[in-house]
């Protein structure tokens, strides 16, 4: 790039060179535009609102820090964060655990591989709003099928979304339902481990469990931390599941950050709190990335 | 290795075939308890109201009632819906389509000065939550007066704005040989030929990924349909179902029942069902790509 910049100022009677140059700027605009309209303008307005209150009526008022000093006082701010950790930090490590455990049975080279697949992989492709709806009749106290089985075998199954207790676990349950996803993805990165890696741990004397460990989970290790990854980011930001079963309840057991901030921006039009609310759960999602990408360094095992 | 030679090779093969029953078994076992919700929401939507809260549970509807879905039509605005949500996945792919290939394009191919750096941006703000937008962002469009209307859902996307799929196919544009660009410059194409006649037709799989990911995540779309479409009318399915039951309410009806609901759910479902059943080696291999679950 270095000589080309050096090239390129040399001759800038090069026609060639300033039409290629030209042509780069030309097929940037669209982009740079909506850049400039659509994120760098808003995120920029967006970090200034956080320092204001605004209901949308009045222009807004610049308060300080008042925002974020709120905010490590308000108690429903640490419910819903809480709710939301432990709904992703639990969720998604036992999604990405099922997951693998899925593909790594496919892999032992079961008969109707790709039925399989669909099987296990078609409730990812149910849009989340309709899986919502489905849920909530499973797991309906009185009429759901779930409660009606339990009923078969003479137990009394929870309330679940209707408890305080089970609600946030059901939506555990529940997510656990779209496993197949990744397991498309492990399923993959199994099918690129080369086969000669078991031969020599064979006869080193590794019987299938040590395999998993020492071959098959250190080779696909990048899929699994990049799935990891992405789910706890995805995860914090859950919201339609909860929007439409619970809101939120009962009780605030179901109340995650982003309703919470949906609320306080659209149910009661502080703008400017909930602008301090979005800062802060990017200040989350930044500090999670950083950390896995960290921690990674030092469990991930990546071809060189 | 001396243990597997003093096992009996009818020993070895009982324990690989032991191992094979439990495998399938688990296989079987998993398999139903993955299926059996999508089969629960068929046949409710198929059931007469009574059956709906039969004990114990019935999976075959008696009798099968497709009207259900003719009387959820009389009053969800299903067709309605269908087209605003159509019309907002069909502008968004015609965005990630062209505006995201071309930039892509500039950013794998054309030289000029700041392009890296360039690159780093668009990299960067792969990183920020889209809710860090939200707020100023419907501010925009409620000074524009966009509310109401698929604009604020397909304008952004028109201007290339997604990152992601600008980084995926930058990526897969610098897997194709550059001796085709020379190639189509000697024979005295320019930079917009060598990308309509060269790139975008070698790419067929990232852009097949691009436009399946771009239907499935326009067509599930919660949050942002929610927040600029409050008029029943511009509203997209998988909000109208919400306010069908609200407006329900309103006018003082019954709520619905779990059958009209589960075939609301269904009429949902079935297009994205189709594009997977239809395209789903596209599907897998996007899936592969990109890691986006569907």
């Amino acid at each position: 790039m270095l000589t080309f910049h050096r090239q390129w100022r040399d001759s800038w009677r090069s026609k060639l060179l300033r039409d290629e140059m030209l042509f780069g700027y030309a097929a940037l605009i669209p982009y740079l535009a909506g850049f400039l309209i659509f994120v760098a303008g808003p995120l920029a307005y967006s970090l200034w609102l956080s320092f204001t209150q605004y209901n949308i009526l009045q222009p807004p008022v610049p308060v300080g820090l008042d925002n974020y000093k709120a905010l490590i006082e308000d108690p429903l701010m640490w419910k819903s964060l809480e709710n939301t950790a432990v709904y992703s930090l639990v969720s998604v490590p036992l999604q990405v655990i099922l997951g693998y455990a899925l593909a790594l049975m496919l892999n032992q080279q079961v008969k109707g591989l790709s039925a399989w697949r669909t099987v296990y992989y078609v409730p990812a492709v149910v849009p989340i709003v309709a899986s919502a709806y489905l849920f909530s009749y499973l797991f309906n106290a009185d009429t759901g099928l779930v409660n009606l089985l339990l009923k078969m075998v003479r137990i009394s199954g929870p309330n679940w979304f209707g408890s305080p207790d089970w609600a946030l676990r059901t939506f555990i349950i529940m997510n656990l339902w779209v496993s197949g996803g990744g397991m498309i993805v492990y399923l993959a990165a199994l099918q690129g481990v080369p086969t000669a890696l078991y031969d020599a741990a064979k006869i080193d004397g590794a019987n299938a469990w040590q395999r998993l460990w020492a071959v098959t989970v250190p080779m696909t290790s990048p899929a699994l931390l990049f799935m990891f990854m992405i789910g706890i980011i995805g995860s914090f930001q859950v919201f339609t599941s909860v929007f439409i079963i619970t809101s939120g309840g009962p009780v605030n057991a179901t109340l995650m950050y982003v309703l919470y901030l949906y609320r306080h921006g659209w149910s009661y039009l502080q703008m400017g709190y909930a602008s301090a609310l979005a800062w802060v759960l990017f200040a989350i999602i930044f500090g999670l990335t950083y950390l896995s990408l960290r921690v990674s360094g030092r469990l991930v095992h990546y071809e060189v | 290795m001396s243990q597997s030679v003093q096992r009996s090779d009818a020993e070895l093969l009982l324990g690989r075939y032991a191992g094979r029953v439990a495998l399938y078994f688990a296989l079987v076992g998993l398999g139903i308890v993955f299926v059996s919700p999508l089969l629960w929401l068929v046949s409710s939507s198929l059931k007469p109201e009574s059956q709906v809260l039969a004990y114990p549970p019935q999976w075959i509807p008696r009798p099968v009632r497709f009207i259900n879905y003719a009387e959820v039509m009389q009053t969800f605005p299903f067709w309605r819906s269908a087209w605003n949500t159509m019309v907002i996945v069909t502008g968004t792919m015609v965005g990630h389509l062209f505006t995201c290939s071309l930039t892509a394009y500039a950013f794998a191919r054309i030289r000029f000065p700041l392009r890296d750096a360039l690159f780093v941006m668009v990299l960067a703000t792969l990183m920020i939550p889209y809710h860090v937008y939200l707020i100023p962002q419907y501010l925009l469009f409620r000074e524009l007066n966009w509310l109401n209307s698929s604009k604020p859902l397909i304008v952004p996307f028109l201007l290339g704005q997604a990152p992601f799929y600008i980084f995926l196919m930058r990526q897969f544009f610098r897997t194709i040989p550059k001796e085709y660009d020379d190639a189509a410059r000697i024979d005295g194409s320019g930079w917009f030929g060598i990308y309509l006649r060269i790139l975008l037709p070698l790419s067929y799989p990232v852009l097949g990924a691009v436009a399946i990911f771009t239907f499935m995540a326009h067509w599930n779309d919660f949050l942002a349909p929610l927040i600029y479409l409050n008029e029943p009318k511009k509203q997209t399915l998988a909000i109208a179902i919400r306010t069908w039951e609200a407006l329900r309410l309103q006018a003082g009806a019954k709520p619905a029942s779990w059958n009209h609901i589960m075939a609301v759910s269904v009429l949902l479902t079935l297009p994205p069902m189709l594009v997977f059943f239809f395209a789903q080696r596209y599907f897998i291999q996007g899936v592969v790509m990109t890691g986006i679950k569907g």
